[in-house]
């Protein structure tokens, strides 16, 4: 990193609910094939932030203790996920048992309308929402690339809005991009984090050149050959769309243009 | 000549029960103590499958552990009468046919093979898929049945066995080992449980000879026969030390997925739901870890694979107690 590159670096952090973080990754931590190479891949990813889902850990109230040591133990800060809740009442219950066992009052919020395609269920995203900031939640919702959805989860509450690429672990990357698109415009201070469907380096560079703050992702390293390698590249490739998005990317044109001028070039024809 | 020792082995799961066929065999006084009253009572091998698949395994598995299986599998295959050694077939559903490529790229040993040849294998999968994967080189068997015939052998080669007897801590005689899987917890830091369900089920109208593994992005599940109709459908793994009864969530994930590989598994009866706790370290590699001048030494951490280990572990342990230390091939012995 050269002196410019750690001046914009530096410039340039995250800020979520207040919490300045340097990284624009956020991680998910289901699926490694062994708490170790998460471990790793969260080292990798330079990640500041980890998912954990709890739905099924904590049902009856009992969860692996030692698995919460290994979460705690990898010293990053720790957002709890309510994947796998069906319903707003679910999703808070969730909410508040996660709240006590991780003692952070972040909770990324996941209310899912239907087991095949993982769609949120927007209905009760923003029910679930609204109840969780007024009981002093900080709110990370799980959504669509609905424009109107996004609003009532402003108006809700939410400073940070979660919009899928495309669905859950599907690594199709961002399918409705002037959707996308329109959000970031339409929306230009609040925080956008773009939340699943991420697959290679190149969807999470995009992602970051359309403007947006930061991107969750979790299979696309989880399932790799080398998840700590893969958690590498998607560090990089962050980074360079973040880069490229405040240098301000070239317009594109609808007819070439020569780099240098033509007319008055002597021996254009030499070759 | 090996000197004889004196040696106590804790815990009859499946480690155990390696571990005092082994010793015995190699001329040890042997002594075998399990807490439970009766055999494989509270051993969370009896929940297992016993599909011994190195291959198929260092999927989500580091190298080590494969390395380990195919070792650990030579060694079923000269020892165990019981082993149905005719292979394993990985199977998706057509929308999930990514999964099948990237399990293929992540494993070694297979062949994509396509419905005719799958029908020759497994004649009822042949209209359900349209391709498998078939690794010939591995192996299954019937976890109680391979217990319970360990459990004969050590008898018969002497090993004095003694249930209701849990391992008080102390070192009679030169050594003791330790195979008390999740039990030995509070003596091993790093040791956590993680749940695993798994059904058993009865289907006379169904006839799969070899396991089957059916991917899926979410909840990939095996079948494993068990001779008799019977059939294994595993396995969740859930981050929670709980060997309470299954949820109704894990039921349906499961008894679902059976359905999908054929419809004719509907008319399965359930004989057997339950749930049990692997021990695990944090990279899923199991260890050795000797303590107390080498009095104590504790085998752990086999996670899901402790039929495919067990006899490997075993011989390290057994080739340690006799000081052949240049003959182990693979685990790091930790000294506590």
């Amino acid at each position: 990193m050269n002196v410019r590159d750690q001046a914009l670096h530096e410039a340039d952090g995250l800020s979520l609910y207040g919490e300045r973080l340097a990284s624009r990754i956020l991680l998910g931590t289901a699926g490694y094939p062994s708490p170790a190479i998460l471990a790793d891949a969260v080292r990798a990813s330079s990640a500041d932030i980890v998912t954990v889902s709890l739905r099924r850990e904590t049902a009856g109230g009992r969860v692996g203790e030692r698995f919460i040591e290994l979460i705690r133990g990898l010293g990053v800060k720790v957002l709890p996920n309510t994947a796998g809740c069906r319903t707003a009442r679910d999703a808070i219950t969730t909410a508040m048992m996660a709240r006590e066992l991780f003692a952070t009052d972040w909770v990324k919020l996941e209310v899912i309308a239907n087991d095949d395609t993982l769609q949120p269920d927007v209905f009760g995203l923003v029910e679930a929402a609204e109840t969780l900031v007024r009981e002093g939640f900080k709110v990370f919702p799980y959504t669509t690339e609905d424009l109107s959805v996004a609003e009532r989860l402003q108006r809700v509450g939410c400073e940070v809005i979660m919009p899928w690429g495309s669905p859950i672990g599907t690594g199709r990357g961002l399918v409705n991009v002037a959707a996308l698109r329109t959000l970031r415009a339409y929306f230009p201070n609040a925080t956008l984090v773009i939340d699943a469907g991420i697959g290679a380096p190149s969807h999470a560079s995009f992602a970051m050149e359309l403007g947006y703050d930061a991107v969750l992702l979790n299979t696309a390293v989880a399932k790799a050959a080398d998840p700590a390698r893969m958690a590498a590249a998607f560090a990089a490739a962050v980074k360079a769309g973040r880069a490229a998005h405040l240098a301000g990317l070239m317009p594109e044109r609808d007819m070439a243009v020569p780099s240098t001028p033509v007319v008055g070039t002597p021996f254009f024809d030499l070759e | 000549m090996v000197a004889q020792k004196s040696i106590t082995v804790a815990g009859a799961g499946i480690l155990g029960l390696w571990q005092a066929f082994t010793l015995a065999n190699a001329g040890h006084r042997v002594r075998l103590v399990e807490a439970a009253a009766s055999p494989f009572e509270r051993s969370s091998s009896r929940w297992a499958a016993a599909m011994i698949a190195p291959e198929c395994e260092s999927e989500a598995s580091p190298p080590i552990v494969r390395d380990m299986g195919r070792a650990g599998l030579e060694i079923w295959r000269a020892v165990y009468p019981g082993l149905a050694a005719n292979g394993t077939l990985v199977v998706a559903a057509v929308r999930d046919r990514s999964e099948l490529t990237r399990f293929q790229r992540v494993t070694e040993g297979s062949r994509l093979i396509h419905a005719g040849q799958l029908g020759e294998l497994e004649p009822m999968l042949a209209d359900r898929f349209d391709a498998a994967l078939y690794f010939p080189g591995e192996a299954h068997m019937n976890a109680v049945d391979a217990m319970s015939w360990l459990l004969a052998e050590v008898q018969r080669l002497g090993v004095e066995v003694v249930f209701g007897e849990p391992w008080n801590g102390v070192v009679p005689g030169d050594a003791v080992i330790d195979c008390r899987g999740i039990d030995a917890r509070h003596d091993l830091a790093e040791l956590r449980g993680v749940r695993g369900e798994r059904i058993v089920i009865e289907a006379r109208d169904v006839s799969v000879s070899r396991p089957v593994r059916l991917l899926h992005p979410r909840q990939p599940i095996y079948i494993v026969p068990q001779g008799n109709g019977r059939y294994v459908l595993g396995a969740t793994v859930i981050e929670r030390e709980d060997d309470g009864p299954m949820t109704l969530k894990s039921a349906l994930d499961l008894l679902g997925s059976a359905y999908a590989v054929h419809p004719a598994f509907a008319e399965a009866s359930i004989i057997d739901m339950g749930a049990g706790v692997r021990p695990a370290f944090p990279d899923h590699v199991p260890r050795i870890v000797a303590s107390d001048d080498g009095r104590v030494v504790r085998v752990n951490g086999a996670y899901r694979h402790g039929f495919l280990l067990a006899p490997v572990l075993a011989k390290e342990v057994a080739d340690m107690v006799a000081h052949k230390e240049q003959q182990r091939q693979f685990v790091h012995v930790a000294t506590a």
